[in-house]
C-alpha cells in the first residue's frame, strides 16, 4: 500500500535565469514526496538545496522537465490556489515585530479569507488548534518580538499549518537553535507529518537528528542528483557515503554520524569491556592519531606491540611489550599514550 | 487591542474636530470668536471681508491641511511596510525632491506665470501632472536601487543622495530662471496649506482620495508584507501588482500634496511612528485609520501654530513641521530595541 504522492518530479531541470543567461544547478532529477511522512534534504552546502526548495515552492520557475503537485503541474496553479497547496517556513528575517503572535499566524489564514482578510469563526478555531499543535498557546498575546528563537519558529510553523495545505516545506528551520529546540522543532514536525497526513520536507545540515526522524531521506549529491529513500535503506545501502564526495569524512554506520578519517602512523589492538566504553576509547585513540584494532575477546593474540584492555572507564591496562601500566582515567592514558 | 484602536479612532476623531474647527476661528486676522461662529452657521457677517476670509480661506485651508495630513502620513505608511524599513518617508527617499523638481520645472519654464496660485486649469494640471512625473521617476529610481541594495540604511542614505541630486537641479534651474520664477518657487518651498484656493479643492480632494482609497484596499497584502516578500509570495500576494499599486498611490498621495502645499518635512516620515506607538500594533486593519487620523492632527496642529504670530504674518509651515517630527523619530531611534516594530 503506497501512500499518496503530493509531489512528483521527472527528469526535472532547476536552476536561475538571469536575462538570457541561464545557469542550471540540477538536471535529470527524479523524485517523489508523499503524504504523511518527514522528508529531509541533506546535502553539502553549494549543493543546491535552497534552489530545489525554491522550485519546489513554486517561488522559482522549473528550466525544464516535469513537476507536479497532487497531480498538476505546478506551473497550472493560480498564486491563491498554490497558497492553500503550499505552506513554507522560510530563513529570511520578517518585520513583524510588531504584531502579537495570535496576529502573525493569523496571516497564514490569508489564502482563505476575503478581501480585508476578516477572520471568521472557523478561522479564529484553526488558529487556536494549530497554536496548541506547536505549543504556543501560551503566548498567544505577545508580540512576535518577545519570542526566543525556538518560540519564532515554532510561530511560524503554526502559520503554516493553518493555510492547511497538504505540503509544508522549511528551508533549515533548526538553524540557529539550541540543542533542546532542534530536538522539540524536529519532534513536532514528525508528529504534524503522520497525525495531520501532510507532507513535510525540510533541508537541515543536522545530519543526527534528521537520520532519528526522518521517514524518507532526500540526498541532493553533485553527480547523481537526489538519492531518495527510506532513511534505514539509504544508510545500509550505504548511500550516505556520497553526500559529501571526495571529503575526508566517513560515516559511522553504528552510531549515524560522520567523523574524520583517521590517519594513524601508530598502531594500537583494544579490547574493551562494554561497547560504550569501547566506542569513547576508540574515539580518544582516533584522536590521538592512533589506527586501533578491535580484539574480540581478552584472550585473542595480536601481534600489535601495543595493547590496551578497558576493563572499565577507570581501569585500563596498557601493555607495551613486556611492560604493564595500570591507568586510571582517559586524562593519564593519553598523558601515557603520547609520551611514549 | 481591536477596542484599543476604536478608542483612539473615536478621541482622535474628536480632536480631528476640534482642531479643524479652530483653524476656521483662528488666524492671523483676528476675527471675532462669537462673529466666526455666526458665518460658519450661515448667518450675516458684520463684515463682508471676515465671510470671505472663513469660507473661502481658512475654510479650504482647513480641509487642505486634514487631507494633506493624511495623505502624508498615509504615504509614509506605504512606504515603511513595503519596503519593510521603519525610516523609510517620501521626504527621507527623495520622493517629494521629485515631486519638486517637476514643480520647479513647470514653473521655471513658465517664467512664474504658472505659479501654484494661479487659478486657471490648465496651470493647475500642469503643475500636478510635473509632480506626479517628478515623484514617479524618483520612485522608479529608488525601486530599482531597492533590487541592487540590500542594505536597509543603505537604500535610505542612496535616497538622500537623489534627494541632493534633484535639489542641486532645482538651483540649477533656479539660477536660469527669471526672478518672478525663483521668487513663486522660493515661497512654494516654504509649505503652506493655503495654496488650494477653494475651484481646485474638488480636484485636490479627489486625487487624495483616490490615493487613500488604494491604500486602503491594499490592508491586506500589507500585513502579509510584514513577513518579507517570499512571505507573502507564499500567502497568495501577488507581489509586483501589489507593488506597483502601492508606489502608484503614494506617488499620487506624495505629487498632489507637494504639487499644492510645498514639500512638508516629516509628517510622512514620524506619523506613522505615532500612530505605531499609540495603538502598539503593526496591523494594518488598525494602523492605517490610525495613520490617517493622526496625519490629520498633526497637520491640522501645525498650520494653527502657523498663525501664531498674529497680524504680523504667517510663519512657513516648514518651521513648524520638523519641531514635531524630528523628536519622534530621535526617540524610535534611540529606543529601538524596546520598540517591538523594530525587532
Amino acid at each position: 500500500m503506497g501512500k499518496k504522492q503530493i509531489i512528483q518530479a521527472t527528469n526535472l531541470k532547476i536552476g536561475y535565469k538571469e536575462g538570457k543567461k541561464v545557469k542550471v544547478v540540477h538536471q535529470k532529477l527524479n523524485f517523489q514526496l508523499n503524504l504523511g511522512e518527514l522528508t529531509c534534504l541533506l546535502g553539502a552546502n553549494g549543493a543546491g538545496k535552497s534552489t530545489l526548495l525554491r522550485t519546489l515552492s513554486a517561488a522559482q520557475q522549473t528550466l525544464d522537465g516535469q513537476l507536479f503537485l497532487d497531480g498538476k503541474p505546478i506551473s497550472e496553479y493560480s498564486e491563491r490556489e498554490r497558497s492553500t497547496m503550499i505552506g513554507v517556513v522560510l530563513t529570511d528575517k520578517i518585520f513583524a515585530g510588531g504584531l502579537s503572535v495570535y496576529e502573525l499566524i493569523s496571516l497564514g489564514r490569508q489564502p482563505h479569507t476575503g478581501f480585508f482578510g476578516r477572520l471568521g469563526k472557523r478561522d479564529h478555531e484553526i488558529i487556536k488548534q494549530a497554536m496548541k499543535s506547536v505549543g504556543i498557546e501560551h503566548k498567544s498575546d505577545c508580540y512576535v518580538a518577545e519570542l526566543s528563537d525556538g518560540e519564532r519558529q515554532k510561530a511560524m510553523i503554526a502559520k503554516a499549518l493553518v493555510q492547511e495545505s497538504p505540503l509544508i516545506i522549511l528551508d533549515e528551520p533548526t538553524a540557529f537553535l539550541d540543542v533542546v529546540s532542534r530536538i522539540e522543532i524536529m519532534q513536532l514536525l514528525h508528529k504534524i507529518a503522520t497525525e495531520q497526513n501532510r507532507a513535510v520536507l525540510l533541508s537541515t545540515h543536522d545530519i543526527d537528528q534528521a537520520l532519528v526522524l526522518a521517514d524518507k531521506l532526500w540526498l541532493l549529491t553533485k553527480g547523481q542528483g537526489i538519492i531518495y529513500g527510506t532513511t534505514e535503506d539509504i544508510i545500509l545501502q550505504h548511500k550516505m557515503e556520497n553526500l559529501f564526495p571526495g571529503s575526508d569524512i566517513k560515516f559511522d554506520y553504528d552510531h549515524g554520524v560522520y567523523y574524520p578519517t583517521v590517519y594513524g602512523n601508530k598502531e594500537i589492538a583494544i579490547y574493551a569491556s562494554n561497547k560504550t566504553t569501547l566506542h569513547w576509547t576508540l574515539n580518544a585513540l582516533n584522536r590521538v592519531g592512533f589506527a586501533c584494532t578491535i580484539m574480540q575477546s581478552e584472550e585473542e593474540n595480536s601481534s600489535q606491540e601495543f595493547k590496551l584492555y578497558a576493563d572499565s572507564p577507570i581501569n585500563f591496562r596498557l601493555i607495551n611489550g613486556e611492560t604493564t601500566k595500570l591507568l586510571h582515567s582517559f586524562e593519564e592514558l593519553l598523558e601515557t599514550i603520547t609520551h611514549t | 487591542m481591536r477596542s484599543k484602536g476604536k478608542i483612539y479612532g473615536a478621541v482622535l476623531g474628536v480632536i480631528t474636530a476640534i482642531l479643524f474647527v479652530g483653524n476656521l476661528l483662528f488666524g492671523s486676522i483676528d476675527i471675532p470668536i462669537d462673529e466666526a461662529l455666526n458665518i460658519l452657521i450661515g448667518g450675516e457677517a458684520s463684515r463682508e471681508s471676515w465671510r470671505f476670509i472663513i469660507l473661502e480661506s481658512r475654510l479650504p485651508q482647513a480641509i487642505t491641511a486634514l487631507l494633506c495630513g493624511a495623505a502624508l502620513a498615509c504615504s509614509g505608511l506605504m512606504l515603511q511596510t513595503s519596503f519593510n524599513n521603519p525610516l523609510a518617508g517620501p521626504s527621507i527617499l527623495g520622493i517629494d525632491s521629485g515631486a519638486s523638481l517637476g514643480v520647479a520645472i513647470i514653473i521655471m519654464l513658465s517664467g512664474g506665470v504658472i505659479s501654484t496660485q494661479s487659478f486657471t486649469l490648465s496651470s493647475f494640471l500642469s503643475i500636478i501632472i510635473g509632480a506626479t512625473l517628478g515623484a514617479l521617476l524618483i520612485m522608479a529610481i529608488i525601486l530599482l536601487l531597492s533590487t541592487m541594495i540590500k542594505s536597509n540604511i543603505m537604500l535610505l542614505i542612496a535616497g538622500i543622495m537623489i534627494g541632493y541630486i534633484t535639489s542641486s537641479a532645482i538651483s540649477l534651474l533656479n539660477f536660469f530662471s527669471t526672478a518672478e520664477g525663483v521668487h513663486s518657487y522660493t515661497i512654494w518651498g516654504l509649505g503652506n496649506f493655503g495654496g488650494v484656493s477653494i475651484s481646485q479643492l474638488p480636484l485636490f480632494s479627489l486625487l487624495i482620495f483616490v490615493g487613500i482609497f488604494i491604500a486602503i484596499m491594499l490592508i491586506k497584502p500589507l500585513n502579509a508584507m510584514l513577513l518579507g516578500n517570499r512571505y507573502a509570495e507564499n500567502l497568495g500576494v501577488n507581489i509586483k501588482r501589489t507593488r506597483n499599486l502601492l508606489l502608484f498611490a503614494t506617488g499620487i498621495l506624495t505629487a498632489t500634496t507637494t504639487a499644492f502645499c510645498g514639500p512638508v518635512a516629516f509628517i510622512g516620515l514620524a506619523v506613522p511612528h505615532i500612530a505605531r506607538l499609540l495603538l502598539g500594533t503593526s496591523n494594518h486593519n488598525q494602523l492605517l485609520p490610525i495613520t490617517l487620523l493622526c496625519g490629520s492632527v498633526v497637520a491640522l496642529l501645525c498650520n494653527l501654530l502657523c498663525t501664531i504670530p498674529g497680524n504680523s504674518g504667517i510663519l512657513p509651515l516648514n518651521a513648524i513641521t520638523p519641531i514635531f517630527g524630528a523628536p519622534v523619530i530621535i526617540y524610535v531611534i534611540i529606543n529601538q530595541r524596546k520598540i517591538q516594530y523594530f525587532n
